[in-house]
């Protein structure tokens, strides 16, 4: 927390961004745009050099500006649960074969036979390069999603997201953040009570050790939501003004008039002959709903502090996301043999250098998105202490 | 002008067999600091749910008769409703939290009122000043210290200047200095904004003279008395240290402060010179010739016999053991830093004084006595933060050692190190021959054994026989072995009472019984006298001594001064991860302004540490005097 040593002051001066503080700190949604839409662009390609390519992106992007925070440690969860997903489909497609016809033969596993009715499911038989590359490809691709959205999970406080949601969202937006945080705490609960487990004498370790655990940590969860909820209410959570019954009513209306409207509306696109009334009533539709919520949002008296403000860095770093999604999604139109590489014939995938370069548009919020201060850079393995035992260092 | 206003109120819970709180019927006046007091059970958190509205509107149970607070009756007002007039803080700070930085958290409340954002702004920035704050403002909240947590918690409740406070033990998880701190924001906020206070606490030592008035709860069920703190002490059965040594003294009013009692028992001091504060206190100073023997050679010279007795105090000026490192054995000094360390000397040292002081004091370890545990070079990196560096420790069969230092300064890694529960990164750590983290749990049980600072932890069963079986099938110890301990510890718990609806002190009283159901020579407590009123306190007190008698080694990390001075052989003092005092506890809580018991303050220069020991000298002394002035 203290001020940078003396000795830092000039290096820091090069930098383009300055040292984030709460007023200058980047609108959280700039950052789910940016995530968004490098999963985008990963949604539009199978090639696995410019998915690697924009894994590559989104990591430094990380490692340069997440902070100490909580939930800045999920990123490493998000990546591990993308290798998972690759393995899982690896796994697929050679223990289920691939749709794929291939002539490279890696090898022939027992096929089960299978009755009748299972017609297209096979077990086992023949193992191919091109499935397996195929596969492969597929698996990327998913990971390279879910390492954007890590990213923006890492990046982005889900507190701060919830303060921009309208008022009339408020409350359903704290049930949701109280959600996410219930994992966490769940985790931290079974770790104390396994260590808990040691002290009696009993193994610490197995899945029979898990299990003895649950009930005690299920009761100690709802405590604490018990707990938290009353510490809510206590400092005023749900406070309510007086709205006059006529806003009531119309909010009541507007609301489901308007989501009855989006349904119609998205009912009529879909249908052949209902593309006539369909867009008007789906815009009709989204302007009462949009309405009612902006109504609902009065009876709320919840004011806001300090909340974060859109300014220019907020545009470059969602505006990079959004350049890379769109020059993906026109390069896949001109370019698409570069970016969906055949598996068969198999051949290797080259790097189309237009669309490497557009993801590198990605790399600005390295750049211009302001830097966590040095106490708050994060400290690797501190997830790995145990809970009830806060951590080491004095400030006070 | 009336803040609170009780009118006969009652509050019972469903199933409960009576009213947990009955004929309550006062009023609170704007701008007081009123602290209530009682032993637990009493229904003190539940009378000041009643002034926040979460009794009964969120408790359940019925409320009879009518609490306003500030004008507003608190049946027609829930919770949220009464959010800008109450601010609350309960008993753990992090239950209380909802939002994840020190910043949004104290804008919190503010934001449910719907301030203004400048009037937001100008009141987060001043309240990060007045709580000594604003370092911390972007900080996670879970990377705070306990102490840091309690000051959030405080400023949060703070920000929408409600008139009223309520807090339920808000120092009771504090270290002695951050406690001071706290108390010193609260009185401030007292003095200078007229907030009234209402709170709770069972270390009266910290808070009794910081209070206006005192209600007292003194039984279940009862009719509380609110009145001067000095009177009501008069009659409590709960009071701190001072008001036991001014009722000793016979001193009326009762001294409140340490600095009331030296002036009011000048007398008693008089009485006390010449007489030994060797009896009754865990580790002997001197004989009954008191100053004569300092300067005589003890037979095992060592550093851990440099206590300093009635004439050696004011002549000691080296605070810390290890700094000072100096033994006083024959005139020989000890320089090398290492040999500063009660080793082998250690017990002796307690066993030669142990043998000659009175009744109360502990057997300590027989010379020679195995050493229950050793500690060397110990090293643990938790992340990058190195929570211990360098600690040597050893232990010795029937030897019970403080640990103390502010939150965050390693205790609990300590603990959890001698348990296995974290591998040391170097150095070595040894519990009865054996490494406790590569020991199997079924093993080492039979070793060491610790009690954590939530008890509810080791708790799994839904009854108390079920607890006490699996206990006894863990340590494979004959049936009926744990239950027996429970009987002895615990006495009148039915066997089908769920272990959750214990209170704090019987809770603690079963998951000592378990952990001793393995009868392990090295018992570990952590914070173990948080949320203990004073009896529950005694009775541990009273245990633990017994067992150190038989020769159980004890390691308790505590903040609880009184406790050490009452209990401890030895006192460890942490900082930062380092040893920086390691000594006879007379020696080491002397000489420290934070960790000097209330006793050691008053009587000073003179060496004694609890009101025990001045009782029972006293009597010594003359009988018929001592005894006229024993309540």
């Amino acid at each position: 927390m203290a001020d940078p040593a003396p000795e830092d002051r000039p290096a820091r001066r090069l930098r383009l961004a300055p040292q984030a503080h709460r007023s200058n700190a980047l609108h959280p949604g700039a950052w789910w745009l940016w995530a968004l839409g490098l999963a985008t662009a990963a949604s539009r390609t199978t090639n696995p050099l410019l998915i690697g390519l924009l894994i590559g992106v989104a990591g430094y992007v990380v490692a340069a500006r997440r902070t100490s925070a909580p939930w800045a440690r999920s990123y490493g969860a998000f990546v591990k649960l993308a290798l998972v997903v690759i393995g899982i489909r690896l796994v697929f497609a050679i223990v289920l074969g691939s749709p794929i016809p291939g002539t490279h033969l890696i090898v022939t596993l027992p096929e089960v036979p299978l009755p009748d009715w299972a017609q297209g499911v096979r077990i086992g038989g023949r193992v191919t390069a091109e499935g397996v590359v195929f596969a492969l490809y597929d698996g990327v691709r998913l990971a390279g999603l879910l390492i954007c959205v890590g990213a923006a999970n890492a990046l982005a406080s889900p507190a701060r997201l919830l303060k921009s949601l309208p008022g009339a969202l408020y409350e359903v937006g704290v049930a949701v953040v109280v959600a996410m945080t219930f994992a966490p705490n769940l985790i931290a609960d079974v770790q104390r009570l396994r260590a808990a487990r040691r002290l009696r004498g009993r193994p610490d370790k197995g899945v029979r050790g898990l299990l003895q655990v649950g009930l005690p940590v299920l009761e100690g969860a709802l405590e604490r939501s018990v707990a938290l909820a009353a510490a809510m209410d206590a400092r005023g959570f749900g406070r309510t003004a007086a709205v006059p019954a006529r806003v009531r009513r119309t909010t009541a209306v507007l609301t489901l008039g308007g989501l009855m409207g989006v349904c119609a509306g998205t009912y009529g696109l879909l249908t052949a002959d209902g593309t006539t009334y369909g867009l008007p009533v789906l815009g009709v539709g989204l302007a009462a709903a949009l309405g009612g919520l902006w109504l609902g949002g009065r009876r709320s008296v919840r004011s806001r502090y300090r909340p974060d403000r859109w300014g220019l860095r907020a545009w470059l770093v969602a505006g990079s996301g959004a350049a890379v999604a769109t020059l993906m999604i026109a390069a896949s139109s001109s370019a698409s043999d570069a970016l969906n590489p055949g598996v068969v014939p198999l051949v290797a995938p080259t790097l189309p250098l237009l669309p490497a370069a557009a993801i590198l548009i990605g790399l600005l919020p390295a750049f211009v998105a302001p830097v966590p201060p040095p106490a708050e850079a994060p400290v690797s393995a501190r997830s790995a202490k145990p809970p009830r035992m806060p951590a080491k260092e004095k400030t006070s | 002008m009336t803040m609170i206003r009780f009118e006969d109120v009652s509050v019972r819970y469903e199933g409960a067999a009576g009213p947990t709180v009955r004929g309550v019927d006062l009023a609170v006046p704007e701008g007081e600091l009123v602290l209530l007091v009682g032993p637990s059970g009493v229904g003190k958190s539940t009378l000041l749910g009643t002034v926040s509205g979460l009794v009964p509107h969120f408790t359940g149970g019925t409320l009879r008769g009518r609490v306003t607070v500030a004008g507003r009756d608190t049946r027609t007002h829930k919770p949220r409703e009464l959010a800008d007039v109450v601010g609350t803080v309960g008993q753990d700070p992090l239950a209380h939290f909802v939002t994840d930085t020190v910043e949004d958290e104290l804008a919190y409340g503010m934001e449910s009122l719907g301030l203004a954002p400048d009037v937001m702004r100008r009141r987060v920035e001043e309240t990060l000043d007045l709580l000594g704050l604003a370092d911390l403002r972007d900080r996670p909240i879970t990377t705070l210290s306990g102490g840091q947590q309690q000051r959030v918690a405080i400023g949060s409740v703070l920000t929408p200047h409600p008139r009223v406070l309520v807090l339920d033990e808000p120092t009771s998880a504090l270290d002695p200095a951050a406690a001071e701190e706290v108390l010193a924001v609260l009185q401030r906020l007292v003095h200078d904004l007229g907030t009234t206070v209402l709170m709770a606490e069972h270390r009266l030592e910290r808070v009794v003279q910081y209070a206006d008035q005192v209600l007292l709860l003194a039984a279940p069920g009862e009719p509380p008395l609110l009145g001067d703190p000095a009177e009501v002490m008069a009659v409590s059965p709960v009071y701190p240290p001072v008001v036991d040594l001014g009722r000793l003294a016979g001193v009326t009013p009762l001294p409140l402060t340490v600095r009331d009692a030296r002036r009011r028992t000048a007398g008693l001091r008089e009485r006390l010179v010449g007489v030994a504060p060797g009896e009754g206190r865990p580790v002997g100073a001197s004989t009954a010739e008191g100053a004569a023997v300092a300067s005589e050679p003890r037979p095992e010279p060592g550093p851990a016999e440099a206590v300093a007795p009635a004439s050696g105090a004011s002549g000691r000026a080296s605070r810390w053991r290890r700094i000072g490192g100096k033994g006083r054995g024959g005139g020989a000094e000890v320089t090398a830093p290492d040999a500063a360390r009660p080793d082998s000397a250690a017990p002796d040292a307690s066993d030669a004084e142990a043998a000659q002081a009175g009744e109360a004091v502990q057997e300590a370890a027989p010379a020679g006595a195995p050493r229950a545990a050793r500690v060397s070079g110990l090293a643990v990196y938790r992340g990058r933060v190195e929570a211990l560096r360098r600690v040597d420790l050893d232990v010795c069969a029937g030897e019970t050692v403080a640990l103390m230092g502010r939150n965050g300064a390693g205790k609990s890694t300590l603990l959890s190190t001698l348990v296995g529960l974290l591998a040391p990164t170097s150095g070595t750590v040894r519990v009865g021959g054996a490494t406790p983290h590569r020991t199997t749990p079924r093993e080492l049980i039979r070793r060491v054994g610790l009690v954590p600072q939530e008890p509810r932890d080791l708790l799994y069963a839904d009854t108390v026989a079920a607890e006490c079986a699996a206990a006894d099938h863990d340590a494979d110890a004959a049936p009926g072995t744990c239950r027996d301990l429970v009987a002895e510890l615990l006495p009148g718990i039915a066997d089908d009472t769920h272990p959750r609806d214990l209170s704090e002190g019987q809770r603690l009283a079963l998951a000592l019984a378990i952990v001793l159901t393995a009868r392990p020579p090295l018992l570990l407590l952590d914070e173990p006298t948080r949320g203990l009123d004073y009896a529950a306190k005694a009775r541990l007190v009273t245990i633990l001594r017994g067992l150190a008698a038989e020769g159980h080694a004890i390691v308790l990390a505590t903040h609880d001064v009184e406790l050490a001075a009452e209990l401890a052989h030895r006192v460890v003092i942490l900082a930062e991860g380092e040893v920086v005092a390691d000594g006879p506890t007379a020696d080491v809580v002397v000489s420290s302004p934070s960790f000097a018991p209330q006793v050691t303050k008053v009587l000073a220069p003179q060496p004694w540490l609890t009101v025990t020991q001045v009782r029972r000298a006293l009597r010594a002394a003359a009988p018929s005097e001592g005894e006229g002035a024993t309540p």
